[in-house]
């Protein structure tokens, strides 16, 4: 992380609006500074439990959407699972309740230099990024197509303007509830041929997320993934959210996804030995 | 030790307060410190205060080698903390005084390198080597209490022996007059024994506490929430045995130095430990929570040493052990 034009702000912000969206709630915040230095692909570490909470650890959280003249200044809206006491705290938020929110942490999602083909893959609410990730591949001349993919209909994210960003749009459903039946992975193969995509965007759950990276391997295609690792902290010192990736020069080491990530180039992941410190991982002590 | 005022409500409060410290040697502008493995190396946390502003950075345990640490999942939240078992990774001693010493001297703090070791040479190598950085470091801590290691015998400080053979070779390394502090374990039987046998063996002073060990099972997968199976507990949930290794620590080694920390969130927290005998304190799992913490504690600590009639830090450090009863304090 360079401090500079990327430095996170930590700032107190106030809920905006809370709406039950599916199985998800979406949230948005105003948090003075924050949208304006965001890009797709980054995201807020959030304190959870109020003054005297028990909780302490950051809940991080992909930022949706950022606008920089929200009404009520600059705004981001985040999507969550209630899945544990913090993101149950966060659920019974209410408009005005204040909440502390350090951000935009994170490296943006790499844009390409020059218009090319995209297809962004989205798992669950790991949509979230993606929508504002294809307004800005639009506004540079990229094709953007779009797949959303999830267990059952009511856990899709991001229909509606997933149909406004993308040139076309496929839902999956595990259960066939809405769109195709099947894993998105199981489509991808027709997809990518039919749009000639050129470069994947990846946003989800770990196993489609290794799935996706390799399916674009064996097409020789990239494919930036972003990861979700567990954090306590977000902004790069507790070095928990590591996992085995295989730099430039070859070495594998345990790389920060808060700092380094959360998107990496899916062939730079070592998804089998996530977990693990794989043989040769630098300063593995047996290697 | 006649303040007079003491558990009265001071109607000024003076802000001007002298926060500046002595840990043997060492002056210190300020009281609190960073906790060694919280604030990685201090440019990550740059972005959130002036680390000029605090009394030092104590950067992450850096070994002689690089070390990729433990398997993930490699923490768990805890009722008011955490478990974690990082297991050290860090980029060894070299590229560590090369590629961030540089960047955290140029910001204006005071750096205190924590350094970790296999063995006693390994502690003693690396000690030489963050020595020959000269006066751009202020201190070392020695962290002789890691509970992340393979082999809970490597726990030097739970053995009185051990932890004296550390300290001695880092002595050695370093010359007589460089500040060198034993970061303790509060998991022993005789907590006093070890803090002697570090300041006999040449420490400066002590700081205290390092994480419990700990465990927690993850009832869904059924197996150890973490790789490593255990963890080093930290947060308020422990801040109440840091307190009290302070309090025994400080009563039998009146003169000794002592860094305070273990669960510290708030400027109160801090006065607790300055009250029970710490010279200074470190602020460590409440920078995952809040990353301005350590300055925020800092200002909270000046405010509440003011309200309480105090006009410096030092005139705190200890108060808590006082037996003559003033009067004012029936008040």
């Amino acid at each position: 992380m360079n401090p500079g034009s990327f430095a996170p702000l930590q700032v107190q912000g106030e809920v905006i609006s809370i709406k039950r969206v599916g199985e998800y709630f979406q949230m948005a915040i105003a948090a003075p500074g924050i949208a304006e230095r965001t890009r797709p692909g980054q995201f807020v570490a959030l304190s959870v439990g109020g003054d005297t909470t028990s909780t302490l650890l950051r809940r991080s959280f992909s930022i949706y959407a950022y606008d920089e003249r929200g009404v009520f200044g600059g705004t981001i809206e985040i999507v969550f699972a209630v899945q544990g006491v913090g993101t149950r705290w966060l659920s019974q938020l209410q408009n005005h309740s204040l909440i502390d929110v350090v951000g935009p942490l994170g490296m943006p999602f790499p844009i390409p230099a020059n218009p090319v083909k995209t297809l962004l893959v989205g798992g669950g609410y790991g949509a979230a990024p993606l929508l504002s990730l294809a307004e800005l591949l639009r506004s540079r001349k990229c094709r953007v197509d779009l797949v959303l993919g999830a267990s059952t209909g009511s856990r899709l994210f991001g229909i509606v303007e997933g149909r406004r960003a993308a040139s076309q749009l496929t839902l999956v459903t595990e259960d066939g509830s809405v769109g195709l039946r099947g894993r998105v992975t199981d489509h991808l193969s027709d997809i990518v041929e039919r749009n000639q995509s050129e470069l994947i965007y990846a946003c989800g759950p770990m196993g489609m997320l290794q799935a996706v990276a390799e399916f674009a391997k064996s097409r020789g295609i990239s494919a930036q993934c972003s990861v979700e690792e567990e954090m306590a902290c977000g902004i790069g010192v507790c070095m928990t959210c590591v996992l085995p990736i295989r730099g430039d020069d070859n070495i594998i080491r345990m790389t920060r996804a808060c700092t380094a990530g959360p998107s990496f180039d899916g062939e730079s992941v070592l998804w089998n030995d996530i977990g693990t410190i794989p043989a040769g991982t630098f300063g593995a002590v047996n290697s | 030790m006649g303040l007079k005022v003491v558990n009265r409500k001071a109607k000024d409060v003076n802000e001007n307060i002298d926060l500046g410290t002595k840990l043997g040697p060492l002056s210190l502008p300020a009281p609190v410190l960073t906790a060694s493995g919280c604030a990685g190396s201090g440019k990550e946390l740059a972005a959130f205060f002036d680390l000029s502003k605090i009394g030092a950075v104590v950067t992450k345990s850096i070994m002689m080698n690089p070390r990729s640490g433990r398997a993930t999942p490699r923490m768990s939240e805890t009722p008011s903390g955490m478990l974690n078992s990082i297991g050290l990774q860090g980029p060894g001693v070299e590229a560590f005084m090369n590629d961030d010493v540089p960047w955290l001297a140029k910001t204006g703090a005071r750096i205190i390198v924590s350094i970790a070791g296999n063995d006693v040479e390994e502690f003693a190598r690396t000690a030489t080597r963050v020595r020959r950085a000269g006066e751009v470091i202020s201190a070392i801590e020695v962290n002789i209490s890691c509970p992340n290691v393979s082999n809970r015998g490597l726990v030097f400080a739970c053995d009185q022996g051990s932890a004296g053979e550390v300290i001695s070779a880092v002595r050695r390394a370093v010359g007589s007059q460089f500040p060198i502090f034993a970061k303790l374990s509060p998991d022993v039987t005789d907590l006093v024994a070890i803090a002697k046998s570090c300041i006999e063996a040449g420490a400066t002073g002590l700081a205290m506490i390092n994480t419990m060990l700990g465990m927690v099972m993850d009832t869904t997968t059924m197996r150890p929430k973490v790789a490593g199976i255990t963890g080093g507990l930290s947060g308020p949930a422990i801040r109440p045995v840091g307190v009290r290794a302070v309090w025994q620590v400080h009563a039998a080694l009146p003169s000794v130095p002592i860094i305070g920390m273990g669960g510290i969130m708030t400027g109160n927290d801090a006065l607790e430990y300055i009250l029970a005998g710490a010279s200074a304190v470190s602020v460590g799992t409440a920078i995952f929570h809040d990353p301005g913490a350590p300055l925020r504690i800092q200002n909270e600590l000046s405010h509440l040493l003011s309200e309480r009639g105090f006009t410096s830090l030092t005139e705190a450090i200890a108060f808590g052990h006082r037996k003559i009863v003033d009067p004012d304090d029936r008040a």
